[in-house]
């Protein structure tokens, strides 16, 4: 590196001036800058330098300039040059020369010739005089022909080569043309250049005349070609083109066909058959998917982050669905037996059922492969409807699968299914001739209602199948895929649905059969709009529980809800999977439920009934993820000491809402004990949560059984659920105090008997023993390892691991440094050589003194010596 | 002048009148009777309309009798002094002059009679015109009484007449709320308020005394209202406002001085709470004690006999009775024998149900933010709570557990409640005694508190997540509970509402197909739709 950048503005310079090969080649002159080491990629540029050279440039140039400014420091007066344009540089000297002869005459006419009337004045522009400009004529623009020289070579070319599309001939022409420059400077002959030049503008212009001629003839007959068209058959154009331009190469056979194959539809691998094992092995594997997610989602945070995780595509992702996932594994270990046992015997009737259904199912096989197929992307109505509700038998069959209980209602809907279309009905002759008769009335296509009562109008007068029926053919009808409104109008036909189920509640007495019938539909619905439906039911419960805090701070303590609130959270765990950490949906349901459960006092045995539903909706939402709901337990221990016929003296406490003892506190007692005898278990009616008419003392008595065989049996559920839980002992105390002390046995039916006893059998085998809390224990923190970090460097000479703004100003800095360095340099250099030209003007002064003086003295001796002469020549 | 022939008369006249009622009528009697001393019998006519049926009749009458008497109060042209019977200032020589102004005087105090009676009459607007009227009266006399005394000794103010209207306003029989939040607005005035307050004292001693201090709801119910009403000045120099202006030696005077004032305003109080009361007034009381009564009383400590009791009561009046307390204790250096003991017995399942939850938890807050508790105590406490938690709802678990962790933090030697890994291994059954009363044997430092750990599986997401923190040692900072203090189960609702803007929604994948089937099938067992 040493001297080579030092010298850069100045041996820059002198690189660029040519310096005569003769120094170049002087080893003498020749400086050579050593290399420590070879550097392989590195391009030095200044190995070699001249020194001698640059240094005389530089000696030179100071003379020019510092020196100049040196010889003129202390002088006061100075020449300047006050000429129009003296010092720019830019303007041409003609130009100089021509502006100031105007200025000249500007002068002249300003002063002198004010009143001279006769004086001829020339009219000039830019100092010429307009009369003679005037003479020439317009010079033909030379430099606009060029271009259209290069379109008409660029034709020719064409035709010589027959390829290539338009721009590509453009271009070559372009090159061609340049080469042709480059040719003739080669040859640098300024004749054979003119020569050139001139042949080829002749050249040109025949060319010129040649297009314009031709443009004419095709223009022409293009306007002929309009007027016959009509009249020409398919195939002229081909003709006409062929011999109005015969540049062009005619396309080939082969050409075409080449074309054609590539534009050809490929093949497209179908999917392969699916044997019925391979179907159900699918089925399998999409439930254990969902169920796993339900796990993942119901461990709460690690979960949301496992999903997110599944998101991310990484990199090396096949997107094959292929996803190593540990905590899948870890929730099935954890679950260990009983899932196993779960998934078995899924496995198991899902054989059974493909079994079953492979005889009779061939044609519904070759329908599904139909689905698939559509999936595609082809959009045909009627195979859309019938995919759709291929989908939906599918989700029927799902459902046997996952309970065998319902298989008998799901083959009746299939039949329902079947008659709703014709096509189906054709193939299946188990139809009911009356069913037939009953549909035949039925429309097959309804409009979405707009409003809600458009929807009751359109359901009112139907029975329960019917208005079934009519709700999933408006869905099919309508399907998002149809039209581009029903995506919304669907969703708001959620909404009315749900409030139409509401208002079904609230009529006395309930139709629960028709709310029942329209669950498979709000089912359907919700699937599709999750988020809608998911907003809906958000609105429903934020109201509910506003108005019940209301209530709540007016009186104090509110009523139990009315039955559509009961339906509309048992529809919510339908529609919403309850075992989530957190779920937009059900959590506020499970507050609601815990809010009213614990706000609303028991003051008859119909709001016991609606409590004790309201109990069940609760262990159903926390089954699967045994999560503790303090309200729960609470409810079923009041509800038990509403039977407790002593209420002396209490082993527990009783928590709000109920009390001790009051008016209402012996809700429960039986009022005759023979009428346990009598009894037996009977289902209660969802309607008996709203109004109960109860005359005799004996049906009381039965009511009052049933409800707490149902509450006892819900603490047996809870007693499963909880058995886990660290204080379960504690937390179920009371039941326990209650059963054992105060609920005497012999009174109770046989069935309760039972209940009790498996209750208190659960309850003392509880294990009573805990090991003391211990914080969870913290991953040791890993000893800082001294292994050296290595980074792998791709780009050599570039700083890395700064944002651009800092690489820039980084170079800033380094650029500013060096030129600062520079200057100093330059600075030292001027100072020496000031140094030293001053050092010169004193020798020289010197020496001149010297000389003079020496000649004086010389003068002096001479003249000594002559009159000493003369003197001696005297005594002589 | 024949007053009595007279007065036959007049009231002839006045139910041939009867027909043609009018304001304007009684208007220009008015006028009459202030014109000339002819007309002084026309003053029967207004009496008479003032036991009118007609309400109209009855309000206007009441104005036309407060702007005459008035008046005639201000001309000084009632009698002043020791009043003679009718007979006797006919029989006894009396000027005529002097005549008149006993009349009037008799005809003024019939009056005021009247008047009282309307403020037990039914219909409101009645009731409200002569409570009005008879302020103006009050103020009326104050500025000219009508005693003969000297008043350069003595203060004038009309005591009998305040001390009547209060009596009526202190009804056994209705309840005079609304016709109080009006008279409210009079005891803005200082004199009033004091002089009422001595009268209520009075009322509320001689109605108890009769009734041999039995509950009284309907008369405790309004002797509260117009009690709670009163709104003492908390600095001398806002006294300011007087319904009757003392000319000589204000600066005396009982009513313009705040300490007075606040003795009344003790006398008062505690005269009242003297009696056994129906038990929601008495919460109401303790509701309102700590920031209406104690700061106003002159010797709050008087207070002491009362809060004990109420804390003695158990439930929500000892609740209650806790910030009562806390001012005493903590201003008037109050000691409070087994104070924390009875804290914490005061822990029952209910604490975290009733409606005072919030302040309930503010003050144990406050009480065991002391660090020179024992650790016997605070484990004690906490302890207890953890398992009264486990039968609360989540709005008071979202207080309960950070409140059981500041006290951990606080008192870091009851870290063992969550972190004993001495005894690691050795399972043990829980030593805690929930039924002992003395928290220093209930052995609750040697248990854990395997509650929390429960919680854990606890439904809601917040309180699980709260729940958790004792899985790892807790952070240094206290957390904050003033702000979940107040939280109610809407809110917490709202809370998870508004989160909701995620962008999937899970569903449940298992179709349904049936109301009340699925989710293990517990409703399909116990109820069916028909």
């Amino acid at each position: 590196m040493g001297k080579a950048p030092k010298k850069k503005s100045v041996s820059d310079k002198v690189r660029k001036t040519k310096t005569s090969t003769v120094i170049k080649n002087n080893p003498f002159e020749v400086k050579i800058n050593r290399k420590k080491f070879d550097i392989l990629g590195r391009k030095t540029k200044h190995d070699v330098g001249l020194p001698g050279v640059s240094r005389s440039k530089a000696i030179n140039k100071r003379k020019e300039t510092l020196l100049k400014e040196y010889k003129q420091k202390n002088k006061s007066n100075k020449f300047i040059d006050r000429r129009f344009g003296e010092y720019d540089t830019k303007m041409a000297p003609e130009d100089k020369i021509l502006q100031r002869f105007a200025m000249e005459r500007q002068h002249g006419h300003d002063k002198k010739d004010v009143y001279n009337l006769n004086e001829e004045e020339e009219l000039t522009h830019y100092g010429q005089s307009l009369a003679e400009m005037e003479k020439f004529n317009d010079i033909a623009h030379s430099d606009d022909e060029s271009e259209d020289k290069g379109l008409l070579s660029a034709e020719l070319t064409a035709s010589h080569f027959g390829g290539g599309g338009g721009l590509l001939r453009k271009k070559t022409s372009g090159d061609q043309q340049q080469d042709e420059d480059g040719s003739q400077r080669a040859k640098s002959r300024q004749e054979l250049i003119e020569e050139l030049i001139h042949k080829s503008k002749q050249e040109k212009r025949e060319r010129q005349v040649q297009k314009e001629e031709a443009q004419e003839l095709t223009e022409k007959l293009d306007q002929e070609w309009k007027n016959i068209q009509a009249l020409m058959v398919k195939k002229m154009p081909k003709a006409e083109c062929a011999e109005v331009q015969p540049d062009k190469p005619k396309l080939d056979a082969y050409d075409m066909m080449v074309r054609e194959l590539g534009f050809e539809m490929k093949a497209q691998p179908s999917e392969k058959m699916k044997t019925p094992e391979e179907l159900a092995k699918e089925e399998r594997e999409k439930l254990q998917k969902l169920e796993a997610d339900r796990l993942r989602r119901m461990m709460g945070e690690e979960g949301e982050q496992s999903a997110q995780s599944q998101i991310h595509m990484s990199a090396d992702d096949l997107n094959d669905g292929f996803i190593l996932d540990k905590h899948d594994k870890m929730t099935l270990s954890y679950q260990d037996g009983k899932w196993n046992i779960e998934e078995e015997s899924e496995e198991d009737k899902d054989e059974d059922e493909n079994e079953e259904e492979s005889g009779d199912e061939q044609e519904s096989d070759a329908e599904e492969e139909d689905a698939e197929e559509e999936e595609d992307g082809e959009e045909d109505r009627e195979e859309e409807e019938g995919s759709s509700e291929e989908e939906e038998e599918e989700e029927e069959e799902e459902d046997g699968h996952s309970d065998l209980d319902s298989e008998q209602e799901s083959e009746n809907e299939e039949d329902e299914e079947a008659g709703a279309k014709p096509k189906k009905s054709l193939t299946k002759e188990e139809l009911k001739a009356q069913q037939e008769a009953a549909k035949a009335e039925l429309p097959y296509t309804f409009a979405v209602p707009e409003s809600y009562s458009d929807l009751k109008v359109l359901l009112h007068g139907h029975t329960p199948d019917n208005q079934r029926l009519i709700v999933a053919r408006t869905q099919k009808s309508n399907h998002p895929s149809l039209a581009v409104g029903n995506k919304l109008k669907l969703q708001k036909l959620f909404e009315f649905l749900l409030e139409y189920v509401g208002e079904l509640a609230t009529r006395s007495p309930p139709e629960l059969i028709t709310i029942d019938k329209l669950i498979p539909e709000l089912y359907a619905l919700c699937q599709m709009f999750p988020a809608a439906a998911c907003q809906v039911m958000q609105r429903i419960f934020g109201d509910a529980g506003h108005s019940v805090e209301e209530v709540l701070e007016v009186k104090g303590h509110a009523a139990f809800p009315t039955l559509d609130m009961l339906v509309y959270l048992k529809v919510t765990s339908l529609l919403f999977p309850t075992s989530d950490f957190r779920h937009p949906v059900t959590t506020p349901a499970l507050l609601y439920i815990s809010q009213t459960l614990t706000k609303c006092p028991v003051r008859s045995l119909q709001d016991l009934t609606a409590g004790l539903f309201l109990c069940c909706v609760a262990v159903e939402y926390i089954s699967f993820s045994k999560r503790f709901l303090p309200e729960l337990i609470n409810f079923l221990a009041g509800t038990l000491h509403l039977a407790v016929r002593d209420k002396a003296s209490l082993g527990y406490t009783v928590v709000p809402p109920f009390r001790p003892s009051g008016k209402q506190s012996d809700l429960l007692v039986l009022s005759a004990s023979e009428s346990c005898k009598t009894w037996s278990k009977k289902n209660l009616p969802l309607s008996s949560t709203q109004h109960l008419e109860l005359k005799l003392d004996l049906d009381r008595d039965e009511h009052r059984l049933t409800c707490l065989s149902t509450c006892l049996d819900l603490v047996k559920r809870c007693c499963l659920l909880y058995q886990d839980l660290p204080s379960f002992t504690h937390i179920f105390q009371p039941i326990r105090t209650l059963l054992s002390k105060h609920l005497s046995t012999q009174t109770l039916p046989q069935l309760l008997q039972e209940l009790h006893s498996e209750i208190l059998e659960i309850l003392s085998r509880a294990p009573v023993t805990h090991s003391p809390l211990v914080f969870e224990k913290k991953k040791p923190i890993p000893l800082k390892l001294l292994t050296p970090k290595i980074v792998e460097v791709l780009d050599y000479g570039k700083k890395r691991g700064s944002s651009r703004e800092e690489r820039e100003k980084e170079r800033l800095k380094h650029k500013y440094k060096k030129e600062f360095k520079g200057a100093l340099r330059e600075i030292r250099k001027d100072s020496r050589f000031l140094a030293r030209e001053k050092l010169n003007e004193v020798m020289n002064r010197d020496a001149e003194r010297k000389r003079k003086v020496k000649e004086l003295l010389g003068s002096l001796g001479t003249q000594e010596g002559e009159w000493k002469a003369l003197k001696r020549r005297k005594k002589k | 002048m024949a007053p009595a022939k007279k007065r036959n008369v007049s009231s002839g006249k006045a139910t041939e009148r009867k027909a043609k009622t009018a304001k304007t009528d009684i208007n220009c009697i008015v006028e009459r009777v202030l014109e000339s001393r002819k007309h002084a019998n026309d003053v029967f006519d207004i009496l008479e309309f003032l036991q009118s049926e007609k309400e109209k009749d009855v309000v206007s009458a009441v104005g036309a009798c407060s702007k005459l008497f008035c008046t005639l109060l201000e001309r000084k042209e009632l009698f002043i002094g020791k009043l003679p019977g009718e007979e006797e200032a006919l029989s006894r020589g009396f000027s005529a002059e002097e005549k008149y102004r006993i009349f009037m005087r008799h005809r003024y105090n019939s009056c005021v009679e009247m008047l009282l009676e309307h403020l037990s009459h039914e219909l409101h607007d009645i009731k409200e015109s002569a409570l009005c009227c008879l302020i103006k009266f009050a103020a009326a006399e104050g500025q000219n009484p009508l005693e003969d005394l000297d008043w350069s000794e003595h203060y004038s103010f009309p005591r009998e007449m305040i001390q009547a209207v209060v009596d009526k306003l202190l009804s056994k029989s209705t309840n005079n709320s609304l016709l109080i939040s009006r008279f409210q607005e009079f005891l803005e005035m200082e004199d009033l308020r004091y002089y009422v307050m001595s009268s209520i004292r009075d009322n509320v001693a001689k109605v108890m005394e009769k009734n041999k201090g039995a509950v009284e709801p309907i008369y405790q119910n309004n002797a509260f209202t117009l009690i709670s009403s009163i709104s003492m000045p908390s600095q001398e120099s806002e006294l300011t406002n007087f319904l009757v202006k003392q000319e000589a030696k204000h600066e005396d005077w009982k009513a313009a001085n705040l300490n007075e004032h606040k003795r009344a305003f003790e006398r008062m109080w505690l005269g009242f709470l003297k009696y056994k009361l129906p038990n929601s007034m008495y919460k109401k009381v303790l509701v309102i004690l700590h920031d209406s009564i104690l700061p106003y009383m002159s010797k709050p400590t008087l207070m002491i006999d009362f809060l004990t009791a109420a804390y003695e009561v158990g439930g929500a009046i000892s609740l209650l009775a806790l910030n009562g307390l806390f001012v005493l204790i903590h201003q008037h250096n109050l000691d409070y024998p087994d104070f924390y003991k009875k804290l914490y017995n005061l822990l029952e399942p209910s604490v975290f149900h009733v409606k005072y939850r919030a302040r309930f938890f503010h003050l144990a807050n406050l009480f065991l933010s002391s660090s020179h508790l024992p650790v016997y105590l605070v484990s004690a406490f906490a302890k207890r709570l953890a398992r009264l938690a486990l039968t609360a709802p989540p709005t008071a678990l979202l207080i309960v557990l950070p409140f059981i962790y500041n006290l951990i933090r606080r008192h870091p030697s009851c870290r063992v409640l969550i972190h004993k890994p001495s005894s690691e291994g050795e399972p043990l059954e829980d030593p805690y005694l929930m039924d002992e009363e003395d928290p220093a044997q209930c052995r609750a430092l040697e248990s854990s508190l395997w509650e929390i750990k429960a919680l854990q599986k606890h439904y809601h997401p917040d309180v699980a997540k709260a729940a958790m923190l004792i899985n790892t040692p807790l952070s240094e900072q206290e957390e904050d509970i003033s702000e979940v203090l107040e939280i109610t189960a809407h809110e917490m609702m709202e809370r998870d509402l508004k989160q909701s803007q995620i962008k999937s929604i899970p569903l449940e994948f298992e179709t349904a197909t049936q109301l009340l089937k699925g989710g293990g099938n517990v409703l399909g067992q116990h109820f069916c739709l028909v």
